[in-house]
């Protein structure tokens, strides 16, 4: 079943085209991975899917009723302003204090519900943001660099626990990642966008194939050939500016 | 019991107050002081349309506030960054106001009245206007509350819970329009802006939760006016900045408190 369909989606700022006809779609329970220099229109992308950033062109249809849980790339509160995570999570849904508990349950950080916000540690505090998308039960769930500031074995545990929450809850997940194992290994599909879709596939099908090779070029083969590969090539079809990837 | 000006002026203080409180916790929490400081200046214009087209201050100043308000909305992430943006304006919408005044020959006003508040002087009809505005912007915030708080959180957050960021941003315009207009006759337009950011700073250090700040900074403004009042009587000094003296004293006081208990904790 079909979650999310993206069709010859353009977003532009002003003058500056950030994406072009981009299609992809998202099926249930899939755990979808976006890679791309920065500029590319990954954020976009997941904005545009949110409803934040209203597309130039093109269409993105959700299926009916699609629950959608979001983890932001970064969310900064301001140390001015005290807030507790049970009073977080319970902020614009109507749940009880046990699914608050069930949820960071999921998200690995129990007994995390009367500390305040400003005193967790970085990993915490992903989980607490993980956790407050998860606590509708969505249908799918999107991250936006989610891992952002943590270091290696924190980002590597989180995603694990992604893994883990869509083999617990089935939901679907669209992340935008730099991080590499996770494009190898956790992902069903990836999704190398820059300015428009470059390419998309299973990563170890993709990573063995002759056209990756095409593809990315840079002749180290495997996965790093997928995070490292040049994004100054020309592709016959497309004329992404380079504009749009700055 | 409302003969007495001291009383009316009390009560003025205390509808200034709890508008100002939880209006005021935003305005800290999403660093738009100088954004007030910019609504309130341009009222001064208001106030010179208003006396020059003959209806109340009270309207004049709401419209211009009002406008000023959504001209910096509508600027910002244009070109100018945002405190350059405001610093034009608030400045501008001052001096304008001022030249304004000046052109009104025929009708001698206070200026100061204006500048720094006359609130020994409020009205009835004045305390009717203050604490419908109150009442008005109370009611506004508490209705919006979640929303207004996850937005200030995260604006793709907001987005993602489906409403718009943006609307919640024009309803605390909105409030702090009406504010100013409120406020202008207690404070008056340069001292708006500490009545908004002064009592839920000071609050800060005592709150746990972003009610809990709220409602003290309703506390500490509503004291911060009851006590400025009195010195001001006592000590003969003019009443608005006896008011913002006093929450800046308190400001001073918590702060200290809350640092000491801070640094007390960090030791344990």
């Amino acid at each position: 079943m079909t979650l999310i369909t993206v069709e010859n989606l353009s977003v532009r700022y002003g003058a500056n085209t950030v994406l072009r006809h981009v299609d992809m779609a998202v099926e249930a329970g899939e755990i979808v991975t976006i890679v791309g220099p920065n500029g590319s229109g990954k954020t976009s992308l997941l904005r545009a899917i949110i409803g934040a950033t209203k597309p130039s062109a093109g269409q993105i249809s959700l299926k009916p009723g699609l629950k959608i849980g979001y983890v932001p790339q970064k969310l900064h509160i301001d140390p001015t302003l005290p807030i507790s995570v049970e009073r977080f999570m319970r902020l614009t849904d109507r749940v009880s204090k046990k699914q608050c508990e069930e949820s960071l349950e999921i998200a690995g950080v129990p007994d995390l519900m009367t500390r305040q916000m400003s005193q967790l540690s970085g990993g915490q505090f992903q989980r607490v943001l993980l956790a407050r998308a998860l606590m509708n039960r969505p249908d799918v769930l999107l991250l936006d660099e989610a891992t952002q500031g943590l270091d290696q074995p924190g980002s590597a545990a989180f995603y694990h626990q992604i893994e883990k929450v869509r083999r617990e809850t089935g939901c679907a997940i669209v992340m935008i990642s730099h991080e590499l194992h996770v494009v190898m290994s956790a992902s069903d599909r990836v999704i190398c966008l820059n300015g428009h879709v470059c390419c998309e596939g299973s990563p170890a099908v993709v990573a063995s194939a002759p056209e990756y090779r095409a593809l990315f070029g840079s002749g180290t083969g495997g996965a790093l050939a997928l995070y490292r590969h040049d994004h100054d090539h020309d592709h016959d079809n497309c004329e992404t500016s380079q504009e749009a990837a700055e | 019991m409302l003969d007495d000006f001291m009383t009316r002026a009390t009560l003025a203080g205390i509808g200034v107050a709890f508008a100002a409180a939880p209006l005021g916790c935003f305005v800290v929490w999403r660093r738009m002081a100088y954004f007030g400081d910019a609504t309130a200046h341009a009222a001064i214009l208001g106030v010179a349309l208003s006396l020059t087209f003959q209806v109340s201050v009270f309207a004049g100043a709401l419209a211009v506030a009002l406008a000023m308000a959504l001209t910096v909305t509508m600027l910002s992430g244009r070109g100018y960054a945002m405190d350059t943006l405001l610093g034009v304006l608030a400045h501008s919408a001052l001096a304008f106001g001022l030249v304004a005044v000046s052109f009104l020959s025929g009708v001698r006003i206070d200026l100061m009245a204006y500048l720094f508040g006359d609130i020994l002087a409020v009205s009835r009809t004045d305390l009717i206007v203050i604490w419908g505005g109150a009442a008005l912007v109370v009611a506004l915030i508490t209705w919006r509350w979640s929303h207004l708080l996850t937005a200030t959180l995260n604006e793709e957050l907001a987005y993602a819970s489906g409403f718009n960021p943006k609307r919640e941003q024009l309803i605390l315009t909105l409030a702090l329009a009406v504010t100013v207009a409120v406020a202008i006759k207690v404070v008056g337009v340069l001292l708006i802006a500490a009545m908004l950011i002064i009592p839920a700073a000071a609050s800060r250090s005592l709150a746990r939760s972003p009610e809990s700040m709220a409602l003290i900074a309703a506390a500490i403004g509503t004291f911060s006016s009851a006590a400025g009042l009195r010195a001001a009587y006592v000590f003969d000094t003019p009443a608005g900045p006896s008011i913002v003296c006093v929450a800046a004293i308190l400001f001073a006081c918590l702060s200290l408190i809350g640092w000491q208990s801070r640094n007390g904790s960090k030791h344990n």
